[in-house]
């Protein structure tokens, strides 16, 4: 039942962590803002959610597996409402690049200004 | 056993050249909203380094100060000095000068440290004795609760004189406005859905940290902080209004605190023989009243210093600025 | 399973310091803003792996802690941007153009 456990425990955290590598080296390697947001979102939500439910098999239940649930409830519904916030603010400030722009939309994004 | 001494070494290097990079490329890079980000950042990584020194404690206030309060306060500020002029190439003695002295300092401090005997001296054998009479199982907090009581009232008095000396800035004609720091115009509806979610949340694990700061690391100071912070996400938002330096509410809780603290430990000249000392029995019952007042108390003063001064003071700086929003910016071409 | 989590909480933190030293040199400030709220998700995970391995104290506080202040550099930006915008909405209102409100808008954060 251990080996169970810690097997679900290692499968569970190495996911998240190759999640995690993948949103970092998106962060890295996208080339605009609104899609490296996209992949730090990733990172955030499900990186460390895996993280998270491997962990829950670690830890005494009930209290130590609510306490880590209720954490992972608090860096998804912040961790969006942050993400919806920068893209906000790129919006505000016209950062996208050109050159990712259709033409039609270039257009129309310039008539709305 | 071996693996995880390693594993802690190597984790141990990854956090100090962070720590040291970080603090090095903060102090020369140029823009200076990017040095405040950077700063905030370096204040994560410091709390990530005093975990790893075994100091929960500190890790906690360094992550709620460093992370939250100083990173609001650096970055009002680096919206309102106005910009550098570009020419600095001829500054690089003063930077050179500054740089060896603190590296001077730094090495007598290592050097100090390094030349200590093993084992270092140090009173935590004498604390752990004298832990029981304290009935707290913190001895970070019957440090600074019981044992040092003294320091940790003069420590709280700072925080109110350190709001008075804010507060001076306000010139006389704008002593019943409201400050005009944190309220942005028209804030995004993320920001206000934010400021409606997490404060409740926030509340919760404020009065966690404080009750658990008896037996596990945590307390007043932490709490306090983060009840400030929050407070100050619902200014920026809008949903609450700073309240003007002369309205007596704010000013009563600010001075709560260091005045209970005070009258307990007068009253324990006549109840346990001296001053700050706790009668027996009465110890954590007393503590926790203490605690509790305190926590109010830096979570006012340090939300009042975060919603900053009335716009009328910002008037008094000599760039020009836009009228009335309060915030001084580059002149208009 | 207790060096399983120190090396999964090792990589975590080394990942994220090669993120910070290659973010942070960026031009744009939100690329900055994005460091920081990287650093404060990664500080919890590689908290929560430590402290469910060696059971340290404080360490599930310290997460809790991070959690809710993690958004902090984002909203202080966002909060400044906008009113920013706001401002520059207001000038471009005078000068007619709204290419000269994105102008100032775009002149971003650095003095």
């Amino acid at each position: 039942m251990i080996m169970v456990l810690d097997l679900f425990t290692i499968v569970a955290v190495s996911l998240g962590l190759v999640l995690f590598l993948a949103g970092v080296v998106g962060l890295l390697r996208l080339p605009d803002p609104l899609s490296r947001l996209h992949a730090l979102t990733k990172a955030d939500n499900l990186g460390l959610g895996l993280v998270i439910l491997g962990l829950l098999a670690q830890v005494d239940w009930p209290f130590g597996a609510l306490k880590l649930i209720a954490l992972w409830v608090l860096v998804v519904v912040s961790g969006s409402v942050a993400g919806q916030l920068l893209a906000s603010t790129q919006h505000d400030l016209l950062d996208t690049a050109p050159a990712r722009v259709p033409d039609q939309s270039a257009d129309r994004s310039q008539s709305q200004r | 056993m071996n693996a995880a001494i390693d594993l802690g070494l190597f984790a141990d290097l990854v956090i100090a050249v962070s720590v040291a990079g970080l603090a090095l490329w903060l102090v020369l890079t140029r823009e200076r909203f990017r040095a405040v980000v950077g700063f905030m950042v370096y204040g994560l990584f410091v709390a990530l380094a005093w975990m790893r020194l075994g100091a929960p404690d500190v890790a906690l206030t360094e992550a709620a100060i460093g992370g939250g309060l100083v990173g609001l306060l650096l970055l009002g500020a680096s919206a309102r000095v106005p910009p550098e002029p570009a020419a600095t190439t001829r500054r690089w003695p003063l930077h050179l000068t500054a740089a060896l002295l603190s590296a001077v300092v730094a090495a007598g401090l290592a050097a100090a440290v390094l030349a200590l005997p093993e084992p270092a001296p140090s009173l935590a054998g004498t604390v752990a004795d004298a832990l029981p009479a304290t009935k707290v199982d913190n001895p970070v907090t019957a440090v600074l609760m019981a044992f040092r009581a003294v320091d940790t009232l003069f420590e709280t008095v700072v925080l109110v004189l350190a709001l008075i000396a804010f507060w001076s800035l306000v010139p006389d004609r704008a002593w019943r406005e409201r400050p005009a720091w944190l309220p942005s115009p028209r804030p995004a509806p993320a920001l206000v859905l934010l400021a409606r979610l997490l404060p409740p949340l926030g509340v919760l694990v404020a009065v966690h940290l404080f009750w658990i700061g008896t037996s596990q690391p945590g307390g007043k100071f932490q709490a306090g902080a983060l009840l400030a912070a929050l407070w100050a996400l619902t200014m920026i938002a809008g949903l609450t209004r700073p309240p003007a330096a002369d309205r007596r509410l704010p000013r009563l809780l600010a001075v709560i605190g260091p005045a209970v603290f005070f009258a307990i430990g007068l009253a324990g000249i006549w109840l346990a023989g001296d001053f700050l000392a706790y009668p027996t029995g009465l110890e954590k019952p007393l503590i926790l009243v203490i605690e509790a007042v305190l926590m109010i108390s830096v979570a006012v003063a340090l939300g009042l210093i975060l919603a900053g001064l009335p716009p009328a003071a910002a008037a008094l700086s000599t760039q020009d600025h836009q009228g009335g929003a309060g915030a001084p910016r580059e002149p208009r071409s | 399973m207790t060096t399983f989590l120190l090396i999964a909480a090792l990589l975590v933190l080394v990942m994220v310091a090669v993120a910070l030293a290659r973010l942070l040199r960026s031009p744009r400030p939100v690329d900055w803003i994005m460091a920081a709220q990287l650093l404060g998700t990664a500080g919890i995970g590689a908290l929560l792996l430590v402290g469910t391995a060696t059971g340290a104290s404080g360490a599930l506080d310290l997460a809790l802690l991070l959690a809710l202040l993690a958004a902090f550099a984002t909203l202080a930006f966002a909060a400044s941007v906008r009113s920013r915008t706001e401002r520059g909405r207001g000038s471009a209102a005078e000068a007619g153009t709204p290419a000269a409100a994105a102008d100032t808008a775009n002149g971003g954060l650095d003095p």
